[in-house]
């Protein structure tokens, strides 16, 4: 017990972690708007393309539409908002 | 992620689509945001230099993470049922305790490695008694709150004290003296661990009095392991990223595919007595009496070369043009080196003026870089120069890879040999495009923390 010490935590203070919920989910897609959002990152471009391709020829009854936004890794309230006020669902990728 | 995450809490059903690379980042982003069951579909990395046929393979192949075709993992993340989970998410409070529980050193040291809490060199056990001895080395209070950091921006933000500065300061072997370069360098809230893929460094620069009251070496190895405070100023700083902003842990919290060097330790102090030109922290603006840091970010490269000789114009184009033209350079010289410009007729930002002039290469060779593309590109189509020009550029038109703004000179050196090194890095706060904010001097006062 003796050559035992006591030493100090050098980790910082985490944030407190609120739940959220995950959106209501639609039963399906047809009819749908489905946003296809380019995060920018290198080559994402040409990935939610050959997305939009494989919608229209295997779910050509979702309405697709091709968002990005301002810049990578930087919020874009405004690109969220146009999703949000005229989408039903949205993919986004390929990154982080 | 961040974007999947606000959508989500909009009410738009929303699948984030990653690289496998990714999956765990992915999860414990996710939990840490309070939605683990956000619904990731994944493929194969790398998308980088596919061809549309080779990532039309991927959608119409399977998702590596889930096991199960990627367009199922889609359409059921977009459209399946909600669990309870999906409905609660997840509330929950970490605590990190003052202390630890008492245990041999032996056990101690192991327990530090094994969460990741060391840069795996040897470490000082931080003892009350030893982290108090430190906190002499400021009038600040133990629970002053300093500043919050993240590994990356879509991370959570973690709060440090000066406490917490003072223990990995201890960890790190500094002295109290060095406290207040430590705290100023801390209080930035820019993470010198950063998790980036690109294996991103921070390298530090003290300017003023404080360099010669602690015994900095801005002689001969300056940039070397030849001083304690240079030394181990760099390594607290470096030690304090991983603890305050919850890890570098490689696949969580830090995703650098080679990694730096320059994580261990990097912090150096401009030999301003043996320079012809004003200090560093007098050119952005502060008194010479001041003492401050200066945080660049950086670390891809170094270029280096001795001078100036006859063709030294030939060379310094060779070494600008062959750095990453996405993390502009600072130049450390020797003094030799740089009284030789002054010779020659150029004072700092002269010199800085004729780089950026003269640092030039095809457009198509500009463009054709990863992060350019990423991040320099949507403020080209956005219209903000000089990068507009730059895109309209003739793909065989040479342009200016830089702006004089993002070049910085830095004189240190023994006057052993007239050496010069051009180095990786973006002073943050300073350049035109963002690393760290861009209000009032880029340096940060050390004398606010004695």
């Amino acid at each position: 017990m003796s050559n035992k010490i006591r030493v100090m935590d050098p980790r910082g203070y985490p944030p407190k972690v609120e739940g959220k919920r995950l959106a209501g989910r639609p039963e399906s897609l047809d009819g749908k708007v489905l946003y296809l959002i380019d995060c920018l990152f290198d080559n994402a471009d040409v990935f939610m393309e050959q997305l939009r391709q494989w919608f229209a020829e295997h779910m050509p009854g979702v309405e697709i539409r091709m968002e990005k936004p301002r810049e990578s890794w930087v919020d874009d309230p405004e690109m969220r908002r146009r999703v949000s006020d005229g989408g039903d669902a949205a993919i986004i990728g390929v990154g982080l | 992620m961040g974007f999947a995450l606000e959508l989500e809490k909009a009410g738009i059903p929303t699948i984030p689509v990653s690289t496998h690379a990714f999956a765990r980042l992915a999860k414990a982003s996710a939990l840490a945001a309070g939605m683990p069951s956000l619904r990731n579909a994944f493929v194969p990395q790398p998308v980088v230099g596919l061809s549309p046929g080779e990532l039309r393979g991927y959608i119409e192949g399977t998702d590596p993470i889930n096991k199960k075709p990627f367009m199922q993992v889609v359409l059921d993340g977009l459209t399946g049922a909600l669990t309870d989970a999906d409905y609660k998410g997840a509330t929950f409070e970490r605590t990190t305790p003052r202390f630890l529980e008492p245990d041999t050193e032996d056990n101690l040291r192991a327990l530090f490695m094994q969460e990741g809490w060391t840069d795996f060199l040897p470490i000082i056990l931080p003892t009350e008694e030893r982290v108090q001895a430190m906190l002499r080395g400021t009038s600040h209070a133990g629970d002053k709150f300093v500043n919050r950091m993240a590994p990356t921006s879509f991370r959570e933000k973690w709060d440090f004290d000066v406490e917490k500065v003072a223990i990995n300061a201890v960890m790190a072997g500094a002295r109290p003296e060095y406290l207040p370069v430590i705290l100023a360098l801390c209080s930035s809230g820019f993470s010198a661990r950063s998790s980036s893929t690109t294996s991103w460094a921070t390298i530090s620069l003290v300017n003023g009095p404080i360099r010669g009251e602690i015994g900095m070496n801005s002689g001969i190895g300056a940039l070397g392991p030849y001083n304690q405070a240079n030394a181990t100023i760099g390594r607290a700083y470096c030690l304090l990223s991983m603890n305050a902003q919850g890890g570098s842990e490689p696949g969580n919290t830090y995703m650098g595919s080679v990694g730096s060097n320059w994580n261990y330790t990097a912090c150096f102090a401009e030999n301003e007595e043996a320079s012809p030109w004003a200090p560093f922290h007098v050119d952005k603006g502060h008194k010479a009496q001041e003492s401050t840091v200066g945080i660049f970010f950086g670390g891809w490269y170094t270029q280096a070369g001795f001078g100036p000789r006859e063709t030294w114009q030939e060379k310094f184009v060779r070494c600008l043009t062959a750095t990453d033209h996405f993390s502009p350079p600072f130049i450390v010289m020797d003094p030799l080196v740089a009284r030789d410009f002054q010779k020659l007729g150029y004072n700092k930002q002269a010199l800085i003026d004729w780089c950026a002039e003269n640092a030039k290469m095809k457009a198509r060779n500009y463009w054709d870089d990863q992060w350019v593309t990423t991040l320099v590109k949507p403020h080209a189509v956005a219209g903000v120069e000089p990068f507009a020009s730059r895109l309209a550029a003739d793909p065989e038109e040479m342009i200016s890879i830089f702006s004089p703004e993002d070049i910085e000179i830095i004189v240190a050196g023994g006057e052993t040999q007239g050496a010069f090194k051009m180095i990786s890095g973006r002073l943050v706060g300073g350049g035109s495009l963002r690393a760290g904010n861009t209000k009032g001097s880029p340096l940060f006062s050390v004398d606010e923390w004695r």
